[in-house]
């Protein structure tokens, strides 16, 4: 028996209203004239009637909702519209609702017996709306992937007495057994196998293992020397544990004359040779081996970085791919060394123009239809909304980054600095390692079918064949309270000796790699917590289920952390033992469901040996540059240069993510009087010590087609130069690379990848900033069907995402990017140039353009390091005698837009002089727009001037104009003529105006 | 000196702990944070406490409405130990989620709804204060900060008119120095009658949307960079505190 509560308000409904105003932004026929809503709950439990009443009470504010057994519609209405979830699916507030109940009527729900929440709208027109509308809107309300739509007309609703009660619950077969595998297959059926999965007995697929050929044919041999077949989870564990996603194989594998591969050549190799150049004043502590990096922060505390990306997931189901990107990257944290305590996130989208109408759709048929790019943006933007507001983690640096390339994909980027001190119970804190002997103990979210396939298929395109159960929703205080539980009491009692992150490939790879620090495991998995019954063993065993740790606990410290726990409301099971058997044995009752090898799993995979090649360029991967653009005046173009996506406001998102829970915000993601967003933010992360951390990042998409190299330096200086603005040191910099590739098995592709790699070597090792902590994502790419049912295929452009984090002794002298005080000088720090390629000007400038004309080429920037370096030096110097009243990196949009971001960030006016600006540039619009790193804009007052241009004078600078009072910012060219004459209240009403409607 | 204790809440989802309990302490008091569940199994009392603080954070998710969850379970269990505390002359303090839970048990009138365009905001507010609080006194304004999703303040006639007659409605947002700093609207999401914060028991309970902890450093300030380079060239020493400081010094200084 089962009984349905519904909450409906008793006042105005907020949400109800602003439901409405979306409804109308859909541009359909009918306007929406009025929307109610009730939140429903689905109580699949037998309730007597006092406790149905009182479960209304206990769910309803007496103030203002009221409590209903029958949902009232209001008296007119066109349509009733049911969102619920899919059977499966996390619903975080039926599990609110359930332990609401289960506390304030006594109860206990039986394993099987649940809460289910779903929304009842009802809208109502202001003339009769026809079919097209409803659905319209339906599909508005639901992404059919994740979440069920029922829509009822009054009639129905009427003669039916409401909506229809539908239990969401998850009904398995009892399908517990281990099935084997027959590897004794042709080539094309082993292809088969990999491509498309195991095959189960009705002759489906069970999904993508993503194993190549030669894989199953070391699997093959492997097995035919022990004499039997796989089971089913031995090759999805294998198939886990070899992916690109967990082994980084491209980076890891030899690539042309590299033989230790591009990861341990270019990335390792430049972290390598820096910390043995610093010597003592090396501050990496934790790189490369640990779940985020770390480097010092002080004596007492270590602090970690990790950034992440999940991309595949947030194609298919936005909200659910964001918010499981950033608490999964918070989980990174949680696994570092003991477990350091999340205090920053740091978030980055790269997506297509949310008014780009393009249809995709998954299947020929055109029944999976690709969510719209408004609601990839929006669904994303309110995925680390959830997330990070939820975890009471500060989410303070962040970009937003748009190119059509990335309308089948997007990049989801999610980061989590965390902090720890350098040791516990007088042991260092980034060391763990499991004995044989301990318990494995599984601790927080129970397992399900969700997540199932996740890391095999980040490691493929996007296609009709990726699995829908791949996507999950977060339950981010679910994993709140294991966290606050873990690194707030247990780790520093001594309760654990090991900590990670159960992840991609669930148990499967967190075992796996503790199992590695012992030589073995036994694990049984009828042990393990589950959502539902009726899971089979490989199932429980790779599932991604969220919000999940795995701790080695010494056997005698476990009843201490379980009624820890226990008092914590986190759930925690013992699953197994870590042994030094040298084997991985998995169990389920007494079934065996796994028994490798550790050395077979860890290191059996055959390396392969990869080959680049050049690409020819074509017209489209040209650098584009108009030439002979000389203009007499410019004040149009700055304002539409201002108004374009990635030069835009981003206010909408900043505001929405709480960035000063923990207070410890310094400089914050919105700058100075015009609320402008910024490349830097500094954040105290110990409140009783005055050092600050700095963050920053860059990318620069635009470049890469063009120079994968110069796209590589670009966005280390991008990084670099945004932090030493902000008043960091460029010696106490370390870095994070992200790299995003699309159709990764071609080697044009490859050929990118290492002259990316190589840039990143070069440039890294001339600035002095190692390498931390990195991950790649290699197969961006979406295979479906256009609007007229043609195959389709968009690959992203190359992307690497540089995170720079820096200590700075103190952070109150950290700088701001606004201008303070009128009077005061305007220096510009570094050479222009004058390589125009590609930059967001000349993209401007192009889009209006025929194919013809378009044709015209140019350079992109080059970095120079050795010279950068020596004026970030100084920079620094000056910033350290508190010399520099205002700087900002000179980045996307050039000096020009630099100059109005730091005038109506301090909403002051100003005049400028290209006069002398030092630099190879020869046209006004370069002197403008040309985007060549290694510079910085800073303002510096009179009285300063002097000592400020001694500090400085090993670098290139210049004084090119001053603050004034008023509203007014001109720029005169080198012959004192005006070029450009804008208003602050114009600048920032441009600045704002693109994305100021969401 | 006498440091009176401070009961700071935690658990579930609250998140706000650790900086409040920071800020009492910086103001002379001895803050414990304690997990709801050692409260509820009796591990720790209520009663060994001056001052209980239900912090910020975002309890059970807002699932159900914000602070509804944490406010059945506080009801559920220590109902008595509750009214006792506020009936003697110890002071409490609801911040944000806090606010919304005091609401929800009902010891605080009113309701928190979803603020006006039903999206999470961060960002900063001017506050006039009236009427008598003991965490408030001789405190004219304030700028502090705001993160929530659920901020709007609702109340009925009878009750409006019963705050009012007791003087009850202490924090109003209203145009001030960071409004006029970064031209915002002094009402940030639709709250009736512009009301911020709220207090009952003759001004020992308050209840408050923006965060004081999050403005006990000068640096928390929006405008502390120019205010900076503005002291700096006068040659003024810069403040170390913000204006959240001065909430936690009035209640410290209660117990003195």
């Amino acid at each position: 028996m089962s009984c349905r509560v519904y909450i409906e308000s008793a006042i105005p409904d907020t949400r109800a209203e602003v439901k409405k105003n979306y409804f109308n932004s859909l541009g359909l026929s009918v306007r929406v004239k009025a929307v109610s809503l009730a939140d429903c709950y689905v109580i699949d439990k037998e309730l007597g009637g006092e406790q149905l009443k009182k479960a209304g009470e206990l769910l309803a504010n007496p103030l203002t909702e009221r409590a209903a057994e029958k949902l009232l519609a209001p008296k007119k209405f066109d349509c009733a519209i049911e969102i619920g979830f899919l059977p499966g699916v996390t619903d975080n507030v039926g599990g609110t609702a359930r332990e609401t109940l289960e506390d304030g009527l006594k109860i206990k729900f039986a394993p099987a017996e649940n809460v289910y929440s779903s929304r009842v709208f009802f809208v109502s027109f202001e003339k009769k709306p026809g079919s097209a509308e409803l659905e319209k809107i339906k599909l508005s309300l639901f992404n059919p992937l994740i979440e069920r739509a029922a829509i009822k007309l009054p009639v129905d609703f009427k003669k039916d007495g409401g909506m229809d009660l539908v239990i969401p619950k998850v009904k398995l077969e009892a399908k517990t057994e281990v099935t084997e595998v027959n590897l004794a297959l042709s080539d094309r059926e082993l292809e088969a196998l990999g491509k498309l999965g195991i095959e189960n007995k009705d002759g489906t697929r069970r999904g993508p293992l993503s194993l190549s050929l030669d894989y199953l044919k070391a699997i093959k041999k492997y097995f035919d020397e022990q004499g039997r077949k796989p089971t089913d989870a031995e090759l999805e564990t294998l198939a886990q544990t070899w992916s690109e996603h967990c082994k980084h194989t491209i980076f890891a594998d030899p690539m042309d004359e590299l033989e230790r591969g591009i990861y341990k050549t270019y990335i390792k190799g430049a972290t390598e040779a820096i910390r043995k150049k610093k010597g003592k004043n090396d501050f990496c502590v934790s790189v490369f081996t640990d779940n985020s990096g770390a480097i010092a922060f002080d004596e007492n505390y270590l602090i970690t970085h990790k950034v992440e990306t999940h991309n595949t997931p947030s194609a298919l189901d936005p909200f659910g791919g964001s918010i499981t990107g950033i608490v999964g990257v918070n989980r990174d944290c949680l696994g570092f060394g003991l477990g350091a305590k999340p205090v920053i996130n740091i978030f980055g989208f790269c997506l297509a123009n949310p008014d780009d109408r393009t249809d995709l759709y998954r299947d020929k048929e055109k029944k999976q239809k690709m969510l719209s790019a408004r609601r990839i943006m929006e669904g994303v933007v309110a995925g680390i909304n959830a997330g990070g507001n939820q975890s009471g983690i500060p989410t303070d640096l962040g970009f937003i980054y748009f190119d059509p390339r990335f309308r089948g994909k997007p990049l989801v980027f999610a980061g989590t600095i965390g902090i720890i001190p350098r040791k516990i119970k007088g042991q260092p804190s980034h060391i763990k390692k499991s004995k044989p002997g301990d318990l494995i103990v599984t601790v927080g979210g129970r397992i399900g079918a969700d997540g199932i396939h996740g890391a095999t298929f980040s490691s493929e395109g996007l296609s009709a064949n990726s699995p829908a159960t791949a996507v999950q929703i977060g339950d981010p205080i679910t994993q709140k309270k294991m966290s606050d539980a873990l690194i707030k009491e247990a780790r520093d009692l001594g309760l654990y000796s090991s900590i990670t992150d159960c992840g991609a490939g669930g148990l499967s790879s967190a075992i796996g790699e503790m199992a590695e620090a012992t030589g073995g495991c036994i694990v049984n998995l009828e042990k393990a917590p589950l959502k539902y019954p009726g899971l089979a063993p490989w199932q429980i065993w790779i599932s991604e289920s969220q919000e999940r740790m795995v701790l080695s606990v010494p056997e005698k410290n476990w009843p201490a952390l379980r009624s820890l726990l226990l008092n914590r409301g986190v759930e925690a099971e013992v699953i197994g033992k870590f042994t030094d058997s040298g084997k991985a044995s998995v169990k389920f009752g007494k079934e065996i469901v796994l028994d490798l090898d550790m050395d077979f799993l860890h290191n059996g995979r055959p390396i392969k040996k990869q080959a680049t090649k050049k690409p020819a360029q074509t017209d489209s991967s040209l650098p584009f540059v108009r030439g002979g653009n000389n203009k007499k005046n410019y004040s149009k173009e700055i304002l539409k240069l201002l108004s374009r996506l990635n030069i835009s406001s981003f206010e909408f998102i900043t505001r929405q993510y709480d960035h000063e829970v923990q207070a410890g915000s310094v400089l914050k993601p919105l700058q100075g009087a015009g609320r402008i967003n910024t490349e830097a933010t500094v954040t105290r992360p110990v409140l009783n010590s005055k050092k600050g951390v700095v963050l920053s990042s860059a990318l620069y998409p635009a470049l890469s087609e063009a120079d994968p190299y110069k796209m590589a330096a670009n966005s280390i200086d991008g990084a670099v130069r945004a932090a030493v603005a902000a008043g960091a040191d460029i010696d106490n910099l370390a870095l994070l690379d992200n790299f995003c590739w699309s159709s990764s098995e071609k080697p044009e592709r490859l050929w990118q990848l290492k002259e990316a790699a190589r840039a990143c070597y070069d440039t890294a090792v001339a600035y002095g900033t190692p390498f931390i902590s990195g991950k790649d994502s290699m197969f961006n790419d979406f295979k479906g069907f256009d609007a007229d049912g043609k195959p389709i295929k968009i690959s992203i452009p190359p992307t690497l995402l540089i995170s720079a984090i820096g200590v700075i002794p103190d952070a109150v002298e950290s700088i701001s990017l606004d201008a303070k005080v009128p009077g005061d000088y305007i220096y510009v720090i570094g050479d222009t140039g004058n390589e125009m390629g590609n930059s967001e000007y000349s993209t401007m400038l192009k889009s209006g353009l025929s194919v013809e004309t378009a044709a015209e080429t140019g350079t992109v920037p080059e970095i120079n390091p050795e010279k950068n370096y020596r004026s970030y030096k100084a920079f620094f110097k000056a910033a350290r005698k508190n010399l520099i009243a205002s700087a900002i990196s000179i980045s996307r949009g050039g000096l020009a837009v630099a100059l109005v971001k730091t005038l109506a960030g301090g909403r002051l006016g100003g005049e400028i002089s290209l006069k002398d600006l030092p630099g190879n540039w020869s046209e006004n619009y370069q002197a403008l727009f040309s985007e060549n790193g290694g510079r910085i804009l800073a303002t510096v007052a009179k009285n300063k001037a002097t000592e400020f241009e001694k500090t400085i004078s090993g670098a290139s600078f210049f004084r090119i104009g001053r603050v004034k009072t008023g509203a007014d910012v001109i720029i005169f060219n080198s012959n004192k003529k005006i070029i450009a004459s804008l208003k602050i209240k114009d600048i920032l009403k441009a600045y704002r105006q693109s994305l100021g409607s969401y | 000196m006498i440091h009176p204790k401070i009961i700071i809440l935690s658990g579930y989802g609250l998140n706000c702990e650790e900086e409040t309990a920071h800020a009492f302490n910086l103001a002379g008091g001895k803050a414990e944070i304690v997990h709801i569940n050692d409260l509820v199994a009796g591990r720790k009392k209520l009663k060994n406490y001056e001052i209980l603080a239900v912090p910020g954070g975002f309890s059970y998710g807002d699932d159900t409405g914000s602070g509804k969850a944490y406010a059945n379970k506080l009801k559920n269990h220590l109902r008595e130990e509750l009214n006792e505390f506020v009936l003697k002359d110890k002071l409490v303090i609801g911040i944000c989620n806090g606010f919304q839970i005091l609401t929800q048990t009902g010891l605080l009138p009113g309701a928190l709804k979803t603020n006006k365009n039903a999206r999470y905001l961060d960002r900063w507010v001017d506050l006039k204060i009236s009427g008598k609080s003991l965490w408030l006194k001789g405190i004219k304004k304030l700028s502090l900060p705001i993160a929530h999703g659920e901020g709007k303040y609702f109340a009925d006639k009878n009750i409006l008119a019963g705050l009012k007659k007791e003087n009850g409605i202490v924090l109003k947002y209203v145009k001030g120095e960071i409004c006029e700093y970064q031209d915002l609207e002094p009402n940030p999401n639709g709250a009736m009658e512009d009301i911020a914060g709220i207090t009952g028991y003759n001004g020992r309970v308050l209840g408050l949307m923006p965060h004081p902890e999050r403005a006990m450093f000068f640096h928390h300030l929006p405008n502390w960079p120019v205010r900076k380079e503005k002291l700096s060239r006068k040659g003024s020493p810069l403040p170390e505190y913000g204006p959240g400081m001065r909430i936690f010094k009035n209640a410290i200084g209660y117990f003195k």
